[in-house]
């Protein structure tokens, strides 16, 4: 069974309802379009699977999402099978436009129920329509629904009842073309149908006149924005670092009651680690999301990305860019993940390709640390800014203009400005549901954690591995005998130039994990040498690196890639290695590059 | 006449499409039709893009597509 129906239709309410929380979410091959899948089981027909296409006006090619919906309508999708039957959804607000998707779906042929949803908020604004009338035009049965109510959903058990029964064939329909037809189509259908479109509520427009004020909008949007801002990062943060916490404890408490030897090494320093890299993430993931649930259900979202998109545009990308871009400043997980409100594929990857610039907490410790122990703490503008806050605020502005020029570059180059122009319907605002917050919450955790879990916990283990191999005699070697310290050496030659020494290399290796980690790795390199065992991790680092190195380490980490979740993220959500391949090259060379400059310029002049 | 040449609150009706045949087979779906009314709701506060009523539907284009 195949779920159809335009965007806003109420289609993705519908399939939760039918479905339940057996849901299973992917990617089709070779795009980046959702494929969303579930047994009947709302409805107490778990045998047979409903697939939910993505929100289309017609079922001409324009865009990926159609071309998608209408290779699984045809059966030639790989590996997805051809439908026994069509659900088609139409918003009974707006029927007369909504009908003319129902022309070139009916003219496929399969067996069809027509929904008409959100009849119940239609006729209680003195909305009418003949439902016996329309499917005797259309040939197909038709039902009146509610998917947020989950009223007249028993015409979906009675159609599929019916249809093994007599599989009945739609009635041939006038031959049609192109929109035009289709619309005058639609007109006369709902004509004769005797549809009465609802009294428009006056409630969106009265709040859009304050929301879309020349003063009073930015000024509400700003205070959203600042709102989410601050959830994600001081709520989102120490919730975050709390779970890691608790998760370590755990680790520490069950490594203790194991033997000490290689598979408590494994299982705590392996394996549980993998896990809690990728469990820690999940706070920020559902508070990001729980937001922009919020925004989005409610109909602001849409406000926002109008408000935002005259800013956004000055680097070449659309107003919905906006809200993922502010929310990598917390951590750029969540906010690559939020990037699928952006329906145009080019501004998408742009604006994926972008958002590690943006300077995510993950940097923080070592910037700090950094700072802290080569920036004398002198002010600059008297009580208002201290140079240790200056460099702060120029790694984060480093971070940002990267971001920027790396936009435009994108956008005059691989992915050159589309001919699809931005077009954003703005919906009437709406309560959001808990249920439907709920929902989301849990698709997205699943989501992460099960597709890009893998990837992460791949890599730590592979990590794991490699700072524990050769052993001698039964027993691991230093850190810095290890094949991944023995790669720190090797590539000293290459780091030399940006004023690093060999430990730094091994920790540029182990950050790969994720960004935070080297504070630790240099924590335990300069423990285990004799000649900064007794100092400090800082005066280590006064001892060892010059300051030219020291403040290339810090503009390495605002550039590069450190980071496995992200590419694990950036790799589901464009369904292919290429991007995440792309990024990671682009940033490190970027990174090299800015880092050597850095170096060579304050050895020269300071 | 175009569409973005409308003062806001100004009604129009549309007589063509002058745009690539991709982006105008997508707005005549959403519902900008020949002989179709149109009416100018507002602009964003930054001046662009401009939301449009049709067909039931609030729309908003910028003025690079609706010029």
């Amino acid at each position: 069974m195949a779920l159809v129906g335009p965007p806003n239709s109420g289609k993705s309410t519908l399939f939760n309802r039918l479905t339940g929380l057996r849901q299973k979410v992917a990617n089709y091959p070779g795009v980046t379009v959702e494929q969303r899948m579930g047994k009947l089981s709302g409805i107490g027909r778990s045998d047979l699977m409903l697939i939910d296409l993505p929100g289309i006006y017609s079922l001409n090619s324009y865009s990926e999402d159609a071309r998608v919906a209408v290779d699984v309508l045809h059966g030639s999708m790989p590996g997805t099978p051809a439908p026994d039957a069509v659900l088609l959804v139409l918003d009974s607000m707006h029927l007369s436009r909504q009908l003319m998707l129902a022309g070139p779906v009916l003219e496929l042929g399969l067996p069809t129920l027509i929904l008409l949803n959100m009849s119940d908020v239609m006729e209680a604004r003195s909305g009418e329509v003949d439902s016996l009338a329309l499917a005797q035009e259309l040939g197909a049965p038709v039902a009146k629904i509610s998917a947020a109510r989950g009223t007249g959903l028993d015409a979906v058990g009675n159609f599929l009842a019916r249809k093994n029964a007599e599989m009945q064939r739609p009635l041939q329909l006038p031959i049609m073309g192109n929109a035009a037809s289709y619309r005058q189509w639609a007109t006369g259908v709902s004509t004769r149908t005797k549809y009465k479109a609802p009294l428009s509520s006056e409630t969106t427009r009265k709040l859009d006149r304050v929301l879309l004020d020349r003063i009073w909008g930015p000024l509400l949007f700003l205070a959203v924005v600042i709102t989410l801002f601050q959830a994600v990062f001081t709520l989102g943060q120490p919730l975050s670092d709390g779970f890691q916490a608790f998760l370590d404890g755990a680790g520490l408490r069950v490594g203790a009651m194991l033997p000490a030897g290689w598979l408590q090494s494994l299982l705590i320093e392996g394996v549980w680690k993998g896990v809690s890299a990728i469990l820690v993430f999940l706070p920020q993931i559902l508070l990001l999301f729980l937001f922009i649930g919020v925004l989005e259900d409610s109909g602001y979202l849409a406000r926002a990305a109008l408000i935002a998109d005259r800013v956004m545009r000055a680097i070449g990308l659309n107003g919905k860019a906006f809200i993922p871009l502010l929310s990598a400043y917390a951590c750029a997980v969540p906010a690559i993940m939020s990037t699928r409100t952006i329906e145009n594929k080019r501004d998408r990857i742009a604006t994926i390709l972008v958002t590690p610039f943006m300077t995510c907490s993950a940097r923080i410790p070592i910037y700090l640390l950094i700072i802290a122990a080569f920036v004398p703490n002198r002010p600059i503008l008297g009580a208002f800014l201290g140079m240790r806050a200056a460099v702060m605020l120029g790694l984060y502005l480093l971070g940002f203009v990267a971001a920027l020029a790396t936009a435009r570059l994108l956008k005059s180059s691989i992915l050159k400005a589309s001919s699809a122009p931005f077009i954003l319907e703005l919906p009437q605002y709406r309560l959001p549901t808990l249920r439907s917050l709920g929902l989301r919450l849990l698709d997205r955790a699943k989501v992460f954690v099960k597709q890009a879990g893998t990837v992460i916990l791949t890599v730590t283990l592979v990590l794991w591995l490699l700072s524990h191999i050769p052993t001698h005699g039964g027993s691991f070697p230093q850190l810095a005998d290890s094949f991944i310290g023995k790669v720190g050496l090797f590539i000293e030659p290459v780091i030399r130039p940006l004023g690093f020494n060999w430990k730094i290399g091994i920790g540029l290796l182990t950050s790969v994990l994720a960004r935070e980690v080297i504070v630790g790795t240099l924590g335990t390199l300069y423990g285990g040498d004799p000649a900064t065992q007794s100092m400090t991790l800082q005066a280590a680092l006064r001892h060892d690196l010059h300051l030219g190195g020291a403040i290339a380490l810090v503009v390495y980490f605002a550039l590069a890639m450190q980071c496995t979740s992200t590419l694990a993220v950036v790799k589901r959500e464009t369904n292919s290695w290429k991007w995440p391949a792309v990024q990671f090259v682009y940033m490190t060379v970027l990174a090299y590059v800015a880092a050597l400059a850095t170096n060579q310029i304050i050895t020269r002049f300071f | 006449m175009a569409l973005s040449e409308l003062g806001v609150g100004q009604v129009a009706v549309v007589s063509k499409l002058e745009l690539s045949e991709e982006v105008q087979h997508h707005l005549m779906h959403m519902g900008f039709i020949p002989d179709a009314r149109v009416t100018v709701l507002r602009r964003a506060p930054a001046g662009d893009p401009t939301v449009y009523a049709i067909d039931g539907m609030e729309i908003a284009l910028r003025r690079e597509t609706a010029g």
